[in-house]
């Protein structure tokens, strides 16, 4: 226990928190004359914008906003629902049959269509991308974007026959010509790995099935990294001499002759140079790709000596 | 009724009470007397702890000195969705570095939206001699070498569930760990991990575990290798695949298919990824059996949808993508009379355009059709007023309704106006809602019905919606039973909540983000209101920094008795008594 005054009456209540009256709320009695006049600013929406902004201010003085009137007042009906009407949907919108309870709850009249709207906070938030919203997973996300690129409307390849361009965002890749067909034989299924870069923060991801080859790959790792990587270096100072030393940072990528090798770790979670084995070999075990400082490699294996991990 | 109670010994009541696994019940038997308190708080095995910071592990260990199963849960909600910053907090540490020393013979541990690391992996795994269930869902911190020391010591293991959580994928040998004597695994989850497993060490796994239940695969393990891994399990309940698609081979469709049809308990089926409709016909056979569908991975369009789930005639769950379009929910009205939840995810959130057609009438006729449906999670791009009154007529058995429509304060696209006959209807008729979630454009009227007929609602959560603080004030005022209210961008500020300031004790939390509350408003409730952690989360720097009357970006208010909590970042300011003179 810590000490806290809070803590004494804990264990008979654990878990289960009983709300008690509060000392506090005892001052209410003699704000009450305020909160009548609070309760009243809450009417229609008219007033409302004025009161939020006095109402804030007021705020640190009382807690009792609403007046126990206020708080029990839902023991009346409000207002008789508008889809409580018995002839079906279409009377929906008709705002008949409205008792009054309070002045607050009084309906509006139903606005015409284009102005029923009329929410003070829709102003605030453009339109386009919010954080967290639509409310889904970031996993799904990915595999929203990862699978657009896919699915085709079956109908409309169904019906033209027609080969779909797939565009992909990933750099450097070749438009894939696909249709439903040769899904299936899976020469063009997608193989993302994803790929770090010493240096570099952020991460990519790359499809190998894109890429042919070792020297295909080598110039995607340059596109996917270049601007990342000049980026990087602008916040450490430098300019456009810098533009031409990142172009340099790319070369010898594959034989480590350069600043950066490219190494890969493959299904038995070992870390391997790129280039030794056959492209399919190659792109049948990799698991992930990174891009190190050719510094950090053991000596032995740079300069051209590799180390044949992996006989072909 | 308390002569009886006395005549009893102790050891009859600790036997009766065993009887009762209801938490809210044994809650309740614990407040009827001094004896009773005392008789049931040495018979509880189990605890669920709905946030890790509304009690400290001391205060749980002191009262209840048996327990064999905890439950704990760490961050908000809304967290699923990035609304709460990395490094917030839900550490588990703490509370596995305690109750390592005082249960001994805990057996099992559920964790949700916490931070676990490999030291408390290890902890457990070394700590718990006869540790049994461990299930981390959307959890993160740990990696797969946490995950070697469980599967290397705890014997006795019968669940392990990763579902949706983040693992640090350091190898994949980690399954290797698992003892050639251990054989009592039930359930195994592994569909979060990117890479991939051991496979051979995975076939040997499930092989020598005959009471294997539910498997669940993730993407990395291919298609033509889940014959040879279900052959061995042919005992299974539910199973998730892994990537669904390979080459064209007729011999591996027809092993698939064999086996499917092999595991003839087999109820549950997930995975799905990457499918290719191809091979769907390989669970067709066995589609009459299922019970539970997960599609929501499957990117497969309305006709192959509608194959299967017609033949799916005693589905009670279904997770699917929006690619089955209204048309194939007619299908699933007509085939699936025992369907219970359904939810549809959308494929392309983000397009402006619709990219499928799903509508409000998908959903209708699902509501018409299938009369036990209760729970629905449904994205789509427009609603009506109309549809919402329609579906809630039909069904008025529905516990809980999430609708997402994906553009916010969509109105009723027939007549323009607000939604809030429709989402009134939901609440008024289905009497026995505990969960909404609302959207599309909503004025405080919507929140009058909730607070009016909204009585059994325990989980509310709000987007973009109402007018002013009255709204607020009608869910605080009206929902008896609330327990969590999460509420983004809505205009609701100071009046409303300091007003409902007591009911906030009676929830388990509150989330409040880009709303009106101010700072000022959040120094006062922590004063007032000792028994809450009113938490102002800010990036933009110190809330002191800012005018008193400033609204502050996120806010998280929630009952404890264990105090502030002592793990919070540096944009995580706790409002205290003395919160003035904190360093902040």
């Amino acid at each position: 226990m810590n000490g806290r005054s809070r803590n004494e009456e804990a264990f008979p209540q654990l878990l289960d928190l009983i709300p008690k009256d509060r000392e506090w709320h005892e001052n209410r009695a003699h704000k009450f004359s305020e909160e009548r006049k609070l309760e009243l600013r809450l009417g229609p929406p008219g007033e409302e914008e004025d009161d939020v902004v006095r109402g804030r201010k007021e705020s640190l003085l009382s807690l009792g906003y609403f007046s126990a009137s206020v708080n029990g007042g839902h023991t009346q009906k409000p207002v008789s629902p508008p889809w409580a009407s018995s002839s079906k949907t279409q009377n929906i919108n008709q705002q008949k049959g409205v008792s009054v309870s309070s002045s607050f709850l009084q309906p509006q009249p139903s606005p015409p269509a284009n102005t029923a709207v009329p929410n003070s906070s829709q102003k605030r938030t453009a339109p386009g991308p919010v954080v967290g919203w639509p409310p889904i997973r970031s996993f799904r996300k990915n595999l929203a974007s990862s699978s657009t690129s896919k699915v085709v409307s079956q109908h409309e390849s169904q019906n033209h026959q027609q080969r779909v361009v797939v565009e992909d965002k990933v750099a450097g890749k070749k438009p894939v010509a696909d249709n439903n067909n040769n899904v299936a034989v899976g020469g063009n299924k997608s193989l993302f790995v994803k790929i770090n870069m010493d240096g570099v923060p952020i991460g990519r991801k790359v499809d190998l099935n894109a890429y042919y080859s070792y020297e295909k790959l080598s110039s995607a790792v340059e596109e996917l990294f270049r601007d990342l990587l000049a980026a990087q270096r602008d916040s450490c100072g430098g300019g456009i001499q810098n533009k031409q030393e990142v172009e340099k940072a790319f070369i010898g990528l594959l034989d480590g002759s350069g600043e950066y090798t490219l190494v890969y770790e493959d299904n038995e979670g070992d870390r391997m140079l790129v280039g030794d084995v056959p492209w399919h070999m190659f792109v049948s075990t990799v698991k992930r790709l990174r891009v190190l400082k050719s510094s950090e490699l053991p000596a032995f294996t740079r300069g051209g000596c590799k180390q044949d991990k992996i006989t072909t | 009724m308390q002569r009886m109670a006395l005549s009893f010994p102790e050891e009859v009541l600790e036997h009766v009470f065993s009887f009762i696994r209801s938490e809210r019940d044994r809650n309740v038997i614990s407040l009827v007397c001094k004896s009773w308190y005392e008789i049931e708080r040495w018979c509880r095995w189990r605890v669920f702890i709905g946030n890790c910071y509304a009690v400290s592990p001391m205060m749980v260990i002191k009262r209840f000195p048996e327990v064999r199963s905890i439950s704990l849960k760490g961050k908000p909600h809304f967290a699923d969705f990035n609304l709460v910053p990395e490094g917030w907090g839900g550490f588990v540490c703490p509370w596995i570095g305690a109750i390592a020393k005082a249960y001994p013979w805990l057996e099992e541990i559920r964790l949700k939206r916490m931070v676990i690391t490999d030291e408390s992996l290890e902890l457990i795994a070394r700590s718990f001699k006869n540790f049994k269930v461990l299930v981390l869902s959307s959890c993160e911190g740990f990696s797969t070498d946490g995950l070697a020391a469980i599967a290397a010591n705890c014997r006795n293991l019968r669940e392990l569930d990763l579902r949706e959580s983040e693992v640090d994928d350091r190898n994949g040998h980690w399954l290797s760990h698992f003892p050639d004597s251990y054989t009592s695994l039930v359930s195994l989850n592994i569909s979060c991990l990117g890479s991939e497993v051991s496979l051979s060490a995975l076939e040997r796994l499930i092989g020598r575990c005959p009471n294997l239940q539910t498997l669940r695969l993730n993407r990395a393990v291919p298609l033509d290798r889940l014959a040879n891994l279900l052959a061995r399990t042919p005992q299974l309940i539910e199973f998730g695949t892994g990537a669904y698609s390979s080459e064209i081979r007729p011999e591996v469709f027809s092993k698939l298919s064999g086996a499917l049809s092999g595991c003839k308990q087999l109820r549950s089926l997930s995975g799905f990824w990457d499918v290719l409709p191809s091979y769907l016909p390989a669970i067709y056979p066995i589609c009459s059996r299922l019970t539970s569908l997960n599609l929501s991975y499957a990117t497969i369009q309305s006709l192959d949808l509608i194959k299967l789930v017609s033949q799916c005639h005693n589905l009670q769950r279904l997770w699917v993508l929006d690619y089955i379009e209204d048309a194939g929910l007619d299908a699933l009205a007509v085939s699936c009379k025992d369907l219970r939840e359904l939810r549809v995810f959308p494929s392309d959130p983000f397009a402006l355009e619709p990219n499928v057609t799903l509508t409000e009438h998908g959903l209708v006729s699902v509501s018409e059709g299938c009369p036990k449906l209760q729970s629905v999670l449904y994205f789509c791009r427009q609603m009506s007023n109309a549809a919402l009154i329609t579906i809630a007529r039909n069904r008025p058995n529905m516990t809980r309704f999430r609708l997402c429509i994906i553009e916010p304060r969509t109105p009723d696209y027939l007549t323009l106006q607000p939604l809030d006959a429709g989402f009134g209807a939901v609440v008024e008729y289905c009497k026995d809602l505990r969960r909404l979630s609302l959207s599309g454009l909503l004025t405080d009227r919507v929140f009058e019905y909730i607070g009016t007929y909204g009585k059994k609602l325990e989980m509310l959560s709000v987007a973009f919606a109402g007018d002013s603080d009255l709204g607020l004030h009608h869910i605080l005022s009206g929902c008896d039973n609330l327990r969590k209210l999460e509420i983004r961008d809505c205009p609701f500020g100071d009046k409303a909540l300091l007003a409902n300031a007591a009911k906030l004790e009676t929830m388990r939390s509150l989330w409040m983000s880009s709303c009106l509350v101010s700072y000022g408003a959040c120094k006062l409730l922590g004063h007032k209101m000792p028994r809450l952690n009113v938490e102002v989360i800010d990036e933009r720097g110190p809330p002191d920094s800012r005018p008193e009357s400033c609204p502050v970006e996120k806010l998280y208010i929630y009952r404890t008795i264990a105090g502030p909590r002592l793990d919070m970042p540096d944009f995580v300011w706790t409002m205290e008594d003395d919160s003035e003179f904190r360093i902040s």
